[in-house]
């Protein structure tokens, strides 16, 4: 699988999520976000950080880079397309994800393992999961407050499109508990917790490995 | 072509939780200020605009609102002012 990951200005887990994406066994590089393709990509992921120093609002400026339309133009095709942190941010302000992500709830950054039930396998990054099954991952980051209208809310749950949801604690005060979502074609994910910083046992939890296996995904298209 | 000031005031829907008016009435409070009630924290936008009229550069401010200024999910957005520069 050919695995493409977005660095923006201000990117800083890109690496982690090419070490990840390589792990798991994937031809992965890098993509300047003034490109505009994806250079041959099966699966796109963008990354966290403070692309463009969250600068208005977290992702607002990145949406724009010339990279974007070719991610749209991805998704829009049908394939895979992950946001993690920022990247999920970036994937909000461009409406390839309903909602928007706000200022936590508590004000504070806040940096943790948490620990999430997975609501869906249903996404190529999470058909490696057991539905209930629980997973920790760290989450570091001062906007992530899912926030959507009830009926955007009511029809996520409804369509099952909530991928991942806080237990045993609410870091950031999302709606719902939801830490990630995907759109109606299960092929785009968000989330705010890292996989890719919980992708080795070295690194206290490997539960993130399993969305880099990408089983199932077509390669090539 | 002339230059004109506009002011946009973009705010937190009323609907979302502002932890940041939170936080400041909370420390309104702490500094004595009896009788503060609820604080929203938005933000200021000024855009010195080139445009042939003041309703053309009136468009072109609520477009600039509508597509990056303000998020639709989120913020509220009122035009406050455009005026000669």
């Amino acid at each position: 699988m050919k695995v493409a990951v977005v660095r923006f200005p201000g990117s800083n887990c890109d690496a982690d999520a090419l070490y990840a994406a390589q792990g798991a066994g994937h031809e992965a590089g890098f993509v300047w976000h003034r490109s505009t393709d994806l250079e041959g990509a099966d699966v796109v992921i963008l990354p966290g950080g403070f692309c463009y120093g969250d600068y208005l609002r977290p992702g607002a400026i990145a949406r724009f880079s010339p990279v974007m339309r070719a991610v749209a133009a991805h998704a829009a095709a049908g394939r895979p397309v992950l946001g993690i942190c920022n990247g999920f941010q970036v994937l909000c302000e461009a409406q390839l994800l309903p909602g928007a992500l706000a200022r936590n709830a508590g004000l504070s950054f806040v940096c943790r393992t948490v620990t999430m039930r997975v609501e869906s396998d249903a996404t190529p990054f999470t058909a490696r999961y057991k539905p209930g099954q629980t997973v920790r991952m760290p989450v570091a980051h001062g906007d992530g407050r899912y926030v959507a209208d009830a009926a955007t809310l009511d029809r996520l749950e409804r369509e099952e499109r909530v991928v991942f949801r806080y237990v045993g604690g609410n870091p950031n005060g999302a709606m719902r508990d939801i830490a990630g979502i995907t759109n109606e074609g299960r092929n785009v994910v968000g989330l705010m917790p890292h996989p890719e910083r919980a992708a080795e046992a070295l690194l206290g939890s490997d539960d993130g490995a399993a969305m880099f296996a990408l089983a199932g995904v077509p390669a090539g298209v | 072509m002339s230059r004109f000031r506009a002011r946009v005031r973009v705010m937190p829907r009323v609907s979302i939780l502002d932890p940041q008016g939170q936080a400041v009435s909370h420390a309104l409070g702490e500094l004595g200020f009896a009788g503060v009630g609820d604080v929203r924290v938005g933000r200021a936008v000024e855009l010195l605009l080139d445009a042939g009229s003041a309703d053309a550069a009136r468009d072109g401010a609520l477009k600039m609102c509508e597509r990056l200024l303000a998020n639709p999910v989120t913020e509220d957005y009122v035009l406050e002012t455009v005026e000669p520069a």
